[in-house]
């Protein structure tokens, strides 16, 4: 019987072979948290289990993106805590203005094809994208991580997602991930990996965008097989190949050539139609970056349709690249200066608006077209704004008329 | 008697404790006072120890901040009682020792604002007359829970439940 590449992952890490539904102790490869969540993981260290040192240093990764540069005396105390516990035992900390952690976790290769990467975020389900078991956790659990260097799973089940065909012009893995969760639901994946297969001619942006939004439909892990990405930066080990015969719960094929750009409607993230269905709903604000789509072709793309245009009167377009790399390509071949000279408003790189802490929080009444994984109630400010999301095409036809626009028709 | 609040389905992270409430933004803050602070005032402000908590699909959905749970924690939640749960969620509702179930018999019977009586180590939930069975947690569930989250599990075991 063949496996999944979650139970390959799983087994390899658990030193014997083990199938979904069993319950396994690895020892996670990397282990990731964010200025959000780890002062408050060194305090259940410190105080909960009474320990002071990390098992493993060399396996934690810091990222400050959270809420960076910090905005508050708090958040500035908190993140100057976990600087002195990173320096104290020898733990990479990436700080603010570097990105979104995971971005800066796949571009500085410290996530990688077969590895276990427990993140203290949801997204990390993200790192599939480079053909690693990529998990979000809460602080409890990350902070025996740090303390014991294991940690427990249950293998899971896997949804295939089998991809035919090539986007059409003006839709892109955001649509693709937005009908995912369109036809597999918000909790359609529960419990699950989703493994993407067909996939090998995509970049790896597209993977990240994919993968990111995994967990959008419920599941623990989201996995693109690394086949297609250059083996010099993302060595694959020999085993983690798909298995003709492997199990898999459930299986959705999707032909791309009959994709039609999508949007997820207020305030669920499976609450998706076709363009069409909502086009001319009016926006005041038009968000691009997160993990989901804050990278260089993200802004490339909405570069591409905002070239010598002003974006509307009436609408704010913020911009927050996911990572410093990913601004300086920007910047470098002009993309950053045509979507400047549209309008828009530039921020540090790092989440940004979308969890509504700073860099454009949103207000009553405020509707807002985003580029993000999430749009709950109250994600990204008030309760009583309205969030879109959408394609970083999408975002950027939105923005030159002030109303939800086909990018087809710019 | 402690009161049920019955929510729908896919309630995720940011409607039980937004983003905005997290102790990282307001350190000073009791974080238990931010449970469902703008989904459901009326229980951030009248919440008592012991009160059930019932929903339909997919409880906890979305971001893995645990604080969503160390908010219903603080308020001394009596149990979770739902169709399903979201898996961050019900990790880390175990974690911090909250007893969540699955039932849909009990989540159909029960309706917002009931008073019950709930009795955990029996798993019975009383409401009125009636008397329903609160279905068995897994092995790994009930050990955690036995010794009140998976910090004390590890203190008091040295290792996680299954772990040889």
């Amino acid at each position: 019987m063949g496996q999944t590449l979650s139970e390959k992952i799983l087994s390899q890490h658990a030193g014997r072979t083990v199938n979904a539904g069993e319950f396994v102790v690895v020892e996670p490869d990397v282990v990731m948290s964010h200025d959000s969540l780890t002062p408050g993981i060194i305090k259940i260290l410190r105080q909960e289990l009474e320990m002071e040192k990390v098992r493993y240093p060399e396996r934690l990764v810091f990222v400050f993106d959270h809420v960076a540069p910090a905005s508050t005396v708090g958040t500035a105390d908190s993140q100057n805590l976990a600087r002195r516990f990173a320096q104290e035992q020898n733990i990479r900390l990436f700080d603010v203005g570097r990105g979104i952690c995971h971005q800066v976790l796949v571009e500085e290769r410290i996530a990688g094809p077969g590895k276990i990467v427990i993140g203290s975020d949801s997204h990390s389900t993200g790192y599939g994208s480079v053909g690693a078991f990529g998990t979000g956790m809460g602080s409890t659990d990350v902070a025996l991580v740090w303390a014991t260097g294991r940690t427990w799973l249950r293998v899971p089940e896997t949804y295939r997602v089998v991809v035919e065909g090539r986007f059409p012009s003006g839709v892109d893995a955001k649509d693709l991930a937005l009908k995912l969760c369109r036809e597999i639901t918000i909790d359609g994946a529960n419990y699950m990996a989703v493994e993407y297969h067909g996939l090998d001619w995509m970049p790896l942006n597209g993977r990240q965008t994919l993968a990111s939004m995994a967990v959008e439909m419920g599941a623990k892990a989201g996995i693109v097989p690394p086949t297609g990405l250059p083996g010099d930066q993302f060595p694959a080990p020999d085993w983690l190949t798909l298995d003709t015969d492997a199990r898999y719960t459930q299986s959705l094929t999707v032909d791309l050539t009959r994709l039609e750009p999508q949007v997820s409607m207020p305030h669920a993230v499976d609450h998706v139609v076709d363009l069409s269905g909502v086009a001319g709903t009016r926006v005041d604000v038009v968000f691009l970056g997160t993990c989901t789509n804050g990278r260089y072709e993200d802004m490339k793309t909405a570069a591409g349709l905002l070239a010598g245009k002003r974006i509307a009167k009436n609408v704010r377009l913020i911009v927050t690249p996911a990572s410093s790399r990913e601004l300086s390509r920007a910047a470098a071949d002009g993309t950053l200066a045509i979507l400047l000279e549209a309008g828009a408003t530039l921020t540090t790189p790092g989440c940004g608006m979308c969890m509504g802490r700073h860099q454009g929080t949103l207000g009553d009444g405020d509707v807002c077209l985003s580029t993000a994984n999430r749009n709950f109630k109250g994600r990204m400010g008030s309760p009583n704004a309205q969030i879109y999301l959408a394609s970083p095409a999408v975002a950027a036809a939105t923005a030159l008329t002030g109303a939800i626009t086909d990018p087809r028709a710019c | 008697m402690n009161r049920v609040w019955k929510f729908g389905a896919d309630v995720d992270t940011d409607q039980i404790v937004p983003g905005r409430y997290a102790p990282y933004m307001r350190p000073d803050a009791d974080v238990g006072e931010a449970a469902f602070i703008e989904a459901r005032p009326e229980f951030a402000k009248n919440a008592r120890p012991g009160d059930v908590i019932v929903a339909l699909e997919n409880f906890g959905c979305g971001s893995s901040r645990e604080y969503a749970v160390e908010a219903l924690k603080r308020r001394k939640v009596g149990a979770i009682i739902a169709l399903s749960f979201a898996r961050i969620f019900y990790r880390n509702a175990l974690n911090l020792g909250i007893p969540l179930f699955e039932s849909p018999e009990i989540v159909e019977a029960l309706q917002d604002g009931d008073e019950v009586t709930l009795d955990i180590p029996n798993r019975r939930v009383q409401c009125g007359e009636q008397v329903y069975l609160l279905p068995e947690l897994p092995v790994f569930a009930q050990e955690i829970l036995k010794a009140g989250g998976i910090v004390p599990y590890v203190r008091a075991y040295g290792r996680f439940p299954g772990e040889e």
